[in-house]
């Protein structure tokens, strides 16, 4: 059998589209972040919780009301968004002027009381959530058995990734948005409500952690602690691209999941801790971030 | 009431509250003081938690509220699975709250460290949640006792009798943690000693959520068996995944080691049939088992697990010897505990041994299909019995300092 490092390249193929799969997954999550935090200056803790909230949105839907997977990956990043929006506009507007680390405290503080609030009721055994019946089974790739699903996955995150970037990057809506962020009185002067713009992008961010929510519930089980364990990673992967940046969550997610991926293979122990390594270097070298912008 | 207008009042009130004290002089400040310490909110509360302090309180109850006249008082503290918190919330209790047994104990780290501080302090402790074996082997204190299982009979039930059906080539996937490398080589040794063969182990990180890359690497190994050394979220990510991927259907089998009813609960019947398991009580396994079991149902809402089981049991044990020693001298209780055998809905054939661990039989059982299953908690079938004194790691190997060889 042909070998790669020491690895069978059916193995290595395997690892290296899984590592994508995930990769997907960490840009979608990072990219909500980068969203907020480029745009809004808001550190958004409550992040994990969020994409907590889609996943545990989307199996009680399914439960209560028979919401199928399909109007749940529309509907539930809608009412998750909006709650979101409500957040800003009654919680995250009264200290905006304030430094970030005020911003950073409350949204930490709501992500602990979603999570606790939901651990009373549910416990931390987590639930399953069926996966849909159109993307049940797997493709054959040939060097690997990948479940219908995951490619799902990948093709969904990888969309979402990009109508982001090409609204915000390439849209008359996404460049009042740039505009407002950089002189918001002048922007205001010309008559745009730059208020409800901020609460709208906090509402899309929050909205994009839901919807990545949404994606996870039939691929682990749905628990509130699910969202805490991400979250460290999906800030990680922020610092390395550069706060704020998005191309740079984008493909630092891919590339981080990659990473990991491989690390599973080569050295399983450090799979945790490597991203965190890449976080370090990333900062001595560059300390903006791979795609940041030197302040 | 005015005092110095009633001297006389005053003194036969004293009189008859010295009269009351010396009539529980035995048993310290007139009252039972139990304390429960689990991971109340994380990873393990679902298998002990709130619902070990329901089992706890349920026994206080049915015991009557009181021992000898002297009342049993409860309270309890989240360890939050720290070592740190764990060990100075028992040092507090000790200190402050004339605490006369600490129950509950989950995680392992945990109750090493607190069966440290109770040692130190001469106080007692009944560990019903925690797994690794070494708590009464090269942990062991004549401060504590170990209730319901430990990683030795889950090695020694689930991969002996898997090799024994012809499964003998396995490949593991261990959680990097000391718990973890305990159960790897127990599987090791008893999978090697019954002539099977360990070809490739994966060692993650604790905790981890997407297992999808281990699962493909034991897939590519050609193993028969997959044999999972980890618990909790990590043994639930791990079956879901290898669902996911098709593992079972590809001709490998799973072995979880170790396996908690609420486990099989959350994951559904579909993902865990056929699983094989070892564990020290079933809430269907008799008649007595199902009563109890469906007292605790009514009470919480939900089955017990063996360690909330074990919990009851264990506080039901404490107290009788309370009262038949007629004191709540840590020493004198646990002397008087290990003298009386254990029976009863929880435990066959039990008994205390000089180490530390109340032996009793054990169970190996299998998952249902959901064909089989007929009702939401109908969950194993219990294929057979693992007698005490086979069970566990015989006192002939121990390294406890209190066994004499």
């Amino acid at each position: 059998m042909t070998t790669l490092l020491g690895v069978p390249i059916a193995v290595f193929m395997g690892q290296l589209t899984l590592g994508l799969v995930n990769g997907a997954f960490y840009a979608l999550l990072s990219l909500g972040l980068a969203v907020i935090f480029g745009l809004l200056k808001i550190v958004n803790f409550a992040h994990g919780a969020q994409y907590m909230l889609g996943a545990f949105a989307a199996l009680l839907s399914m439960r209560y009301f028979g919401t199928n997977y399909w109007a749940a990956l529309v509907l539930v990043p809608l009412v998750i968004g909006g709650l979101g929006m409500l957040l800003e506009r009654f919680l995250l507007r009264r200290i905006a002027h304030l430094d970030h680390l005020y911003g950073l405290l409350l949204t930490f503080g709501l992500a602990l009381i979603f999570e606790g609030t939901l651990v009373n009721f549910f416990g931390v055994s987590g639930a399953r959530y069926a996966t849909p019946e159109a993307l049940q089974g797997g493709l054959n790739l040939g060097f690997m058995f990948l479940p219908t699903y995951r490619a799902w996955v990948l093709v969904a995150a990888l969309g979402m990734c990009l109508f982001t970037w090409f609204m915000i990057e390439r849209t008359r809506l996404g460049a009042y948005l740039r505009a407002g962020t950089e002189n918001a009185a002048l922007m205001q002067a010309f008559g745009v409500n730059v208020p409800l713009l901020v609460t709208l992008t906090y509402g899309f961010g929050v909205g994009l952690a839901a919807f990545a929510g949404v994606l996870a519930a039939p691929l682990y089980p749905v628990s509130p602690t699910m969202g805490s364990s991400l979250l460290i990673v999906v800030f990680a992967v922020v610092v390395i691209g550069g706060m704020g940046s998005i191309l740079g969550a984008i493909v630092t997610g891919l590339a981080m999941g990659v990473i990991e991926g491989l690390t599973k293979v080569y050295y399983p122990e450090a799979a945790n801790t490597v991203i965190f390594l890449v976080m370090i270097l990333v900062l001595l070298l560059r300390p903006a971030g791979l795609f940041g912008k030197e302040a | 009431m005015n005092l110095h207008k009633k001297p006389l009042t005053v003194a036969v009130a004293l009189v008859s509250l010295a009269v009351m004290a010396s009539a529980q002089a035995e048993i310290s400040d007139g009252e039972v003081r139990i304390g429960y310490l689990a991971d109340m909110s994380g990873t393990y509360r679902d298998l002990g938690g709130p619902g070990g302090l329901a089992a706890l309180e349920m026994a206080v109850a049915d015991f009557g509220g009181s021992v000898n006249g002297a009342p049993i008082v409860v309270f309890s503290a989240d360890d939050r699975n720290s070592a740190d918190v764990g060990a100075n919330t028992v040092r507090e209790w000790i200190d402050q709250r004339n605490v006369d047994l600490v129950a509950g104990l989950v995680a392992s780290s945990v109750v090493i460290a607190a069966t440290r501080v109770l040692e130190e302090n001469g106080g007692l402790g009944i560990v019903s949640g925690a797994a690794a074996s070494s708590i009464t082997n090269e942990h062991c204190t004549p401060n504590h006792i170990h209730w319901v299982y430990d990683t030795y009979p889950l090695a020694n039930g689930t991969a002996k009798a898997i090799v024994e059906q012809g499964g003998d080539s396995w490949f593991l996937l261990t959680a990097d943690y000391a718990f973890g490398h305990a159960l790897e080589a127990d599987v090791t040794k008893v999978v090697e000693e019954n002539g099977g063969e360990i070809v490739g182990s994966v060692r993650h990180p604790f905790p981890t959520s997407d297992f999808s890359s281990y699962i493909l690497q034991a897939q590519g190994s050609g193993a028969s068996i997959v044999g999972l050394a980890n618990a909790g979220a990590d043994t639930v990510n791990a079956i879901t995944a290898a669902s996911q991927f098709g593992l079972t259907q590809s001709g490998q089998q799973l072995a979880g080691l170790l396996v908690f009813l609420n486990d099989v609960h959350a994951m559904g019947l579909d993902d865990t049939q056929g699983l094989l398991l070892t564990t020290g009580w079933y809430w269907d396994m008799d008649e007595a088992s199902r009563e109890w079991a469906q007292r605790y149902f009514d009470e919480v809402g939900r089955m017990p697990t063996m360690v909330q089981a074990g919990i009851y049991s264990s506080t039901m044990h404490y107290l009788q010897a309370v009262e038949a020693a007629d004191t709540d001298d840590p020493a004198t209780v646990r002397a008087t505990m290990a003298e009386a055998p254990i029976e009863d809905f929880f435990a066959r054939n039990g008994r205390i041994r000089e180490d530390g661990r109340m032996v009793h039989d054990m169970y190996l059982a299998q998952v249902k299909t959901p064909e089989a299953s007929t009702g939401e908690w109908d969950l194993y079938e219990i294929l057979s019995t693992i007698p005490a004194e086979e069970a566990y790691r015989p006192l002939t190997e121990s390294q406890c300092k209190l066994v004499n060889r």
